[in-house]
C-alpha cells in the first residue's frame, strides 16, 4: 500500500491534540503542505441560491469598498505572516463572490503580497474563479501574466431559463470564446455547472453538460443545488412559490452527468469534481485537494475559514469590521476551534472518502472496519479496492450516499 | 346569616351537635357552571374563609384541577349558619358541603358523595343550561333520594336566561320555575338566601346513635405530610379519637392517629357523631388501605354489615405509557407508584414494545382519567410520555373455547377466534335540537343503537344510545363537540358487552409488526385505519437505503400498503469556503439523531414518528 504525499494517513498520524494556539508562532507541520484561498466578496448580483459571503454594493465603508479591497486584504496576509511564521505556497484560490469584478492588477497585487509573504512553490497551482461575462481577453492574458495558471468559470447551466432560476445573468452564448481566449492565455480552464435547480428537467442538465463538454476543458465541477433557508431562494421555496430541489432527481442528474463525463475521459476523483487523468493527473485541480486532504490552508478575506495544524478559525463575515479590524493592526478572527481526536477522526473519514483515491482501511477505527462487509453488501463501496488494495473507495451509489457511509463508520 | 353568638356557636361544636342541626349536601355542576366559585362564596359569606386570605376556588386543591376548571378529588367543609325558625328563634346549624367529581370518569366516587348526603344543589349556568353529564348525576342523586335543590348560576353574565333555563329545570325536578333559585357565584348574588333553603328543604341525617359505629368513606387523599387522609360521613354511632378502626371491605385495623373536620383547614376534635361530616388519619400511605365506598366501624365493638354501595373501581380504558426518553423509565415507575398512592383506580403492569421500550399498560376509569395522569406526570413529575392509543378490554373466545381478557391489542390471539365481546356503554347525549341529525349520524357512525329521544324542553333533545365504549374512547367526544359548536355534551354508564365483528389490524413495516401500532377495529372499519396509518407513517418515515414497505394486514392478508422509496442521495455537495466545521457539525448532530432512531428490523425510525403517528388529531389541535 502506497500512500500519496498528501494522503489522510499523515494527516491522521498528526492528529495529536495540540494546546497550539493560532495566535503564536506556529508549531512546523513538516508533512503539510499550505495553500491560501482569497475570498472576494463582491457580486454585480446577488444570486438567489448563494450562501456565500458576498455584497453587491461597491462602497461597504472604509477599508471595505470594492476600491480599497485589495490593500485591506494584503494587511491580512502580512498579519497572518506572524501567524503562520515561513511557509511556501503550494497552490493559491482567488474565490468569491467574484474575484474578477475587481481589476486584474488588484488581483495581481494581492497575489504578489502572498508570494512575497510565502513564496509560492515553482509548480505551484494558481486559479481565480470568474464570471464568464466580467471577463475579458485581455484580462486572460493579464492573469497568466501576473502568474495565475488556471481559471475556473462560473457556468452553471447552458439552458436560459434555469440560468434565470438562479438569477445568473450571463450569455451562454459568449462561454466557447471566453475558455478558448483562457486556453491561449495558458490558463488550464475549469467550468462550474449546478444540478437539480427547480424547473430544469432531465434534458436540461443534459444540455448543460454537453454545452460544458463542447467547450473542451480538462475539468469540470457539477455541484447539486443545495438551498439554504435564509436566502432569496429558500424564501421562495418555502413560500410555495418555487419547488424545493428533489433529491430522487438530484441523484438521477448525479448519475447522467457521471456517465457523460466518464465516456469522454473526465474521471470523478472527488464527489463533485472530473478531470481529465483523474486524481493524479496534471488537471486536478490541487487547491480542492488540499481542502480534503486536510492540509493547512490560510483563508484571506471576510468570512474565510482557515485551517493550521489542529485549529480551525474563520474570519468575521461582514467587510466593514473585517477592514476595522486590520487598520487597527488586529486578525479578523470571529471564532476558531481546536480540534479533538475525536474531530479528526470524523472529518479524516468525511473528507477522505470523497477522493477517488479513499481511504487506507488500515487507518480506520476497529468499529469502522467492522461495518466494512455491510458497506461492500449495500454496494456502497468497491468490493475490491477494499479486498485487494485495503482502499475504501466509494461506489457511485456511494458517493451519492457518502454521508452515509461516514456516519456508519464513524458511528 | 352568619352565627351571631358564642352561645349558639357552641351548640354546633363538632363531636356536640345534635344531628337536627346537621345539614350535608353537595353540589352538582357541570365543569365551568361556577361550583368552585359558588363554593368559595359561601366559605367567605358563612365566615370560614376571611375575604382577603380565600384563595380563588379554595377546594380545588391541585394545580391542573384549577387550569381545567374541574375538581378531581371531592373535599368537605364544615360550614356554620344560622337561621330564625318559625318561631322568631334564631338556630345554629353546621353545613357540611361535600364537593363532588364533575366528570363521568369519576361517576363512582360521585355515588359515593351522593350518598353521604342529604341533599343536592344542582347548579346550571344560566347563560348554557343543564348538560348531560349533570342531568346524569342529578338522576343519581335523584335514585339516592336527595332532596333536589335547583339553582341558576351566573345570573349576573349578560348572556345569561334564566327564564329559559329555570323551565328546563323546573320541568326536570318536578317543581315550579319560580322557586328556581338565581345566584352569582361571583357577586354573591343570592347565595345567603340559597343556604337559608338548604337548611329548610335539607333533611337532618338520621341515624342510631348507640349502635356500633358505622362510617362510609366518600373520599380518600394521599398527602405527602399525614399519609391518607380518609374523609368519611358517620351513619351510626360514633368515633373518637385514639380509638382503632376496622375497614369492613379489607378487614384491616388502624390505629387513629387523628380525627376532625375541615372548616377549611383541618381541626382536630374529640371525635365525630351521628350525621357528623370529618377526617380520619390512620397513617397509612396507600390510599388502597383506605377506599372510597368501604365501611369504617370501631375494632372493640364492631358492625355486622357494611353499609351498602361499595364496589372496587373498574378500569374502562388502556393505554401503554412510555417514556419519551428510555433512560426515563424507573423515574416513570417511581411517579406511577407515588400516583397510585392518591389515586385507587389508577392501575398498571409493566409492558415492552418493540418501537416504544420500556413501558407501563395503564388502566383507566375513563379518557379524562387518562389525560389527567399524563398531564400529571408530565407537570408533577417533569416526564415526557407517549400514551397509545386508548383501547378498552376484549374479551376473545378462541375456537377451542379458551377464552382470552385481551387489555393490549397485541395480546390478541392469533388463531382461530370464535367470537369476541366489546364492551358496551349506555351514552346520553344533550343537544340543542338543530344537531339532532348530526348527533344521530355520529352514533350511528360509531355503531350506536338508538335507545330513544325526549325533548327537555322546546329547543333541547336527550338522544340515548348504546355505543361501544371502544368508539367512544378514540374521538367521540371530539367530534361531538366540533360538529355541534360545542353545544351536544356528553354521558355515559357501562351496560355490559357485546359480540362484534372485531379484528386486529397489524402495522408492518418491512414485513416486522410495529406493536405499538396494532389496534383492535371493526371488520368494517379495519381498511380505514390500515389505509390512514399507513400513510400517515409513509411521511413519518424517513427514506432508507433500501425501499422499506409499510402495510396494514389482518392476520396475514394485506389490507393496505404504502412504500417508503430507497434513499438515493445523501451527500452535501460542497464545503462554503473551506468550512469544514460546518460539514463536521453536521454529521455529528445526524450521529446524534441515530442514537434517538429505533430500529425496527433493519429500518431505522426515529422517536418522533412514532410520537407524532400515535398522537391523535385532538392533540395535534391542542398544540396549535
Amino acid at each position: 500500500m502506497t500512500a500519496a504525499p498528501f494522503s489522510v494517513s499523515s494527516s491522521l498520524r498528526s492528529s495529536t491534540p495540540s494546546a497550539g494556539s493560532a495566535n503564536h508562532e506556529h508549531a512546523r507541520v513538516g508533512s503539510r503542505s499550505f495553500s491560501v484561498y482569497c475570498h472576494v466578496p463582491f457580486c454585480a448580483v446577488r444570486c438567489g441560491y448563494c450562501d456565500f459571503t458576498t455584497y453587491t454594493n461597491a462602497e461597504l465603508g472604509p477599508g471595505a469598498s470594492r476600491a480599497t479591497y485589495a490593500d485591506t486584504a494584503i494587511q491580512e496576509i502580512h498579519q497572518a505572516q506572524r501567524v503562520t511564521g515561513e511557509r511556501s505556497v503550494s497552490t493559491v484560490f482567488f474565490g468569491g463572490g467574484t474575484p474578477t469584478l475587481l481589476p486584474v492588477t488588484d488581483l495581481a497585487r494581492m497575489l504578489n503580497a502572498i508570494n512575497s509573504t510565502w513564496p509560492l512553490e515553482p509548480n505551484a497551482e494558481v486559479t481565480t474563479e470568474a464570471n464568464p461575462d466580467s471577463v475579458t481577453q485581455q484580462d486572460l492574458h493579464h492573469l497568466a501574466d501576473a502568474g495565475f495558471t488556471r481559471i475556473s468559470l462560473g457556468m452553471q447551466s447552458a439552458v436560459p431559463h434555469v440560468l434565470t432560476t438562479l438569477d445568473r445573468t450571463h450569455n451562454p452564448a459568449r462561454l466557447p470564446d471566453v475558455v478558448s481566449h483562457a486556453q491561449r492565455a495558458g490558463l488550464q480552464v475549469s467550468v462550474d455547472l449546478i444540478y437539480g435547480t427547480p424547473g430544469e428537467s432531465l434534458e436540461d442538465w443534459r444540455t448543460s453538460v454537453e454545452a460544458a463538454l463542447n467547450l473542451g476543458v480538462d475539468h469540470i465541477s457539477a455541484y447539486a443545488l443545495t438551498v439554504e433557508p435564509h436566502t432569496p431562494m429558500g424564501r421562495r421555496i418555502a413560500r410555495g412559490l418555487i419547488a424545493a430541489p428533489n433529491e430522487d432527481d438530484q441523484a438521477a442528474k448525479y448519475e447522467l452527468a457521471d456517465d457523460l463525463f466518464t465516456q469522454v475521459g473526465l474521471t470523478w476523483y472527488e464527489i463533485s469534481n472530473w478531470a481529465r487523468g483523474g486524481i493524479s493527473g496534471p488537471h486536478a485541480c490541487r487547491h480542492n485537494l488540499a481542502y480534503w486532504r486536510n492540509q493547512d490552508w490560510w483563508g484571506i478575506g471576510p468570512g474565510a475559514h482557515s485551517h493550521l495544524d489542529n485549529e480551525r478559525f474563520w474570519n468575521v463575515k461582514h467587510p466593514r469590521p473585517y477592514a476595522e479590524a486590520l487598520r487597527h493592526g488586529r486578525l479578523p478572527m470571529d471564532g476558531r476551534e481546536t480540534l479533538t481526536a475525536e474531530d479528526r477522526e470524523l472529518e479524516a473519514v468525511m473528507l477522505g472518502i470523497r477522493l477517488s483515491c479513499g481511504l487506507p482501511i488500515v487507518e480506520l477505527s476497529a468499529a469502522a472496519q467492522r461495518a466494512i462487509p455491510t458497506l461492500i453488501a449495500q454496494e456502497l463501496i468497491d468490493p475490491r479496492a477494499a479486498i485487494k488494495d485495503q482502499r475504501l473507495i466509494l461506489t457511485r451509489q456511494g458517493r451519492l450516499l457518502a454521508d452515509t457511509v461516514t456516519r456508519t463508520l464513524v458511528g | 346569616m352568619p352565627i351571631p353568638t358564642p352561645a349558639l356557636s357552641a351548640r354546633i361544636q363538632p363531636n356536640s351537635t345534635a344531628p337536627e342541626l346537621i345539614r350535608n349536601f353537595c353540589i352538582i355542576a357541570h365543569i365551568d357552571h361556577g361550583k368552585s366559585t359558588l363554593a368559595d362564596r359561601m366559605l367567605g359569606i358563612t365566615g370560614v374563609v376571611e375575604a382577603r386570605q380565600a384563595r380563588a376556588q379554595y377546594l380545588d386543591r391541585m394545580d391542573i384541577e384549577r387550569e381545567r376548571g374541574i375538581t378531581i378529588k371531592s373535599q368537605a367543609v364544615r360550614m356554620p349558619w344560622a337561621v330564625t325558625d318559625d318561631d322568631g328563634v334564631m338556630q345554629p346549624y353546621a353545613l357540611n358541603m361535600i364537593d363532588t367529581p364533575g366528570h363521568v370518569d369519576f361517576s363512582y366516587e360521585v355515588s359515593r358523595s351522593l350518598a353521604a348526603c342529604e341533599g343536592a344543589v344542582l347548579l346550571v349556568d344560566a347563560a348554557q343550561g343543564i348538560e348531560a353529564q349533570t342531568l346524569a348525576n342529578l338522576y343519581l342523586a335523584m335514585a339516592n333520594d336527595l332532596e333536589i335543590i335547583p339553582v341558576l348560576n351566573k345570573i349576573d353574565l349578560p348572556a345569561a336566561q334564566p327564564e329559559k333555563y329555570a323551565e328546563e329545570l323546573a320541568n326536570l325536578v318536578g317543581i315550579d320555575p319560580s322557586e328556581v333559585l338565581q345566584v352569582s357565584g361571583k357577586t354573591g348574588a343570592g347565595v345567603p338566601e340559597l343556604l337559608d333553603r338548604i337548611v329548610e328543604l335539607v333533611p337532618p341525617p338520621e341515624g342510631d346513635p348507640n349502635a356500633p359505629s358505622r362510617a362510609m368513606i366518600f373520599d380518600s387523599v394521599y398527602d405527602v405530610y399525614r399519609g391518607v387522609i380518609t374523609y368519611v360521613r358517620v351513619k351510626d354511632g360514633h368515633i373518637s379519637a385514639r380509638e382503632r378502626l376496622v375497614m369492613m371491605s379489607t378487614k384491616k385495623e388502624h390505629e387513629l392517629l387523628e380525627i376532625g373536620v375541615i372548616s377549611p383547614e383541618p381541626a382536630p376534635t374529640k371525635g365525630i357523631g351521628v350525621g357528623e361530616v370529618g377526617y380520619l388519619i390512620t397513617g397509612v400511605k396507600d390510599v388502597r388501605q383506605s377506599k372510597v365506598g368501604d365501611t369504617v366501624t370501631n375494632a372493640a365493638k364492631p358492625a355486622t354489615t357494611a353499609l351498602a354501595g361499595y364496589s372496587e373501581p373498574k378500569p374502562m380504558v388502556f393505554s401503554g405509557l412510555y417514556p419519551i426518553d428510555g433512560s426515563d423509565y424507573p423515574a416513570l415507575r417511581e411517579a406511577l407508584d407515588k400516583l397510585k398512592l392518591s389515586d385507587a383506580s389508577l392501575n398498571y403492569e409493566p409492558e415492552t414494545s418493540v418501537a416504544l421500550g420500556f413501558g407501563f399498560r395503564v388502566g383507566f376509569l375513563g379518557l379524562l382519567h387518562l389525560e389527567i395522569i399524563r398531564e400529571r406526570l408530565e407537570r408533577e413529575f417533569d416526564l415526557d410520555i407517549i400514551s397509545t392509543a386508548p383501547n378498552v378490554i376484549y374479551d376473545v373466545i378462541q375456537e377451542d373455547g379458551t377464552e382470552v381478557l385481551v387489555t393490549n391489542p397485541a395480546e390478541f390471539p392469533a388463531g382461530k377466534i370464535k367470537e369476541v365481546r366489546e364492551p358496551v356503554v349506555k351514552a346520553t347525549v344533550l343537544t340543542p335540537a338543530e344537531f339532532v341529525g348530526t348527533v344521530m349520524g355520529i352514533c350511528t357512525d360509531r355503531r350506536g343503537a338508538l335507545l330513544g329521544m325526549d325533548y327537555l324542553s322546546e329547543d333541547r333533545v336527550e338522544i340515548r344510545y348504546t355505543l361501544p365504549l371502544a368508539e367512544i374512547v378514540f374521538d367521540f367526544f371530539d367530534t361531538l363537540k366540533s360538529k355541534t359548536r360545542g353545544y351536544a355534551s356528553l354521558d355515559y354508564e357501562p351496560a355490559g358487552q357485546q359480540t362484534a365483528n372485531l379484528v386486529k389490524v397489524d402495522i408492518l413495516l418491512q414485513g416486522e409488526k410495529v406493536d405499538a401500532f396494532s389496534a383492535i377495529t371493526h371488520n368494517d372499519k379495519a381498511y380505514d385505519y390500515g389505509v390512514t396509518m399507513v400513510k400517515r407513517l409513509r411521511k413519518l418515515i424517513p427514506r432508507q437505503q433500501f425501499e422499506v414497505p409499510i402495510q396494514a394486514a389482518i392476520g396475514s392478508r394485506i389490507i393496505a400498503r404504502e412504500n417508503v422509496a430507497a434513499m438515493r442521495k445523501d451527500v452535501l455537495a460542497k464545503c462554503y469556503g473551506g468550512d469544514i466545521s460546518r460539514k463536521r457539525k453536521l454529521l455529528e448532530k445526524q450521529k446524534e439523531g441515530k442514537k434517538r432512531m429505533k430500529m425496527i428490523g433493519t429500518v431505522e425510525v426515529p422517536k418522533e414518528a412514532f410520537i407524532e403517528a400515535l398522537s391523535t388529531d385532538a392533540d395535534k389541535k391542542k398544540k396549535k
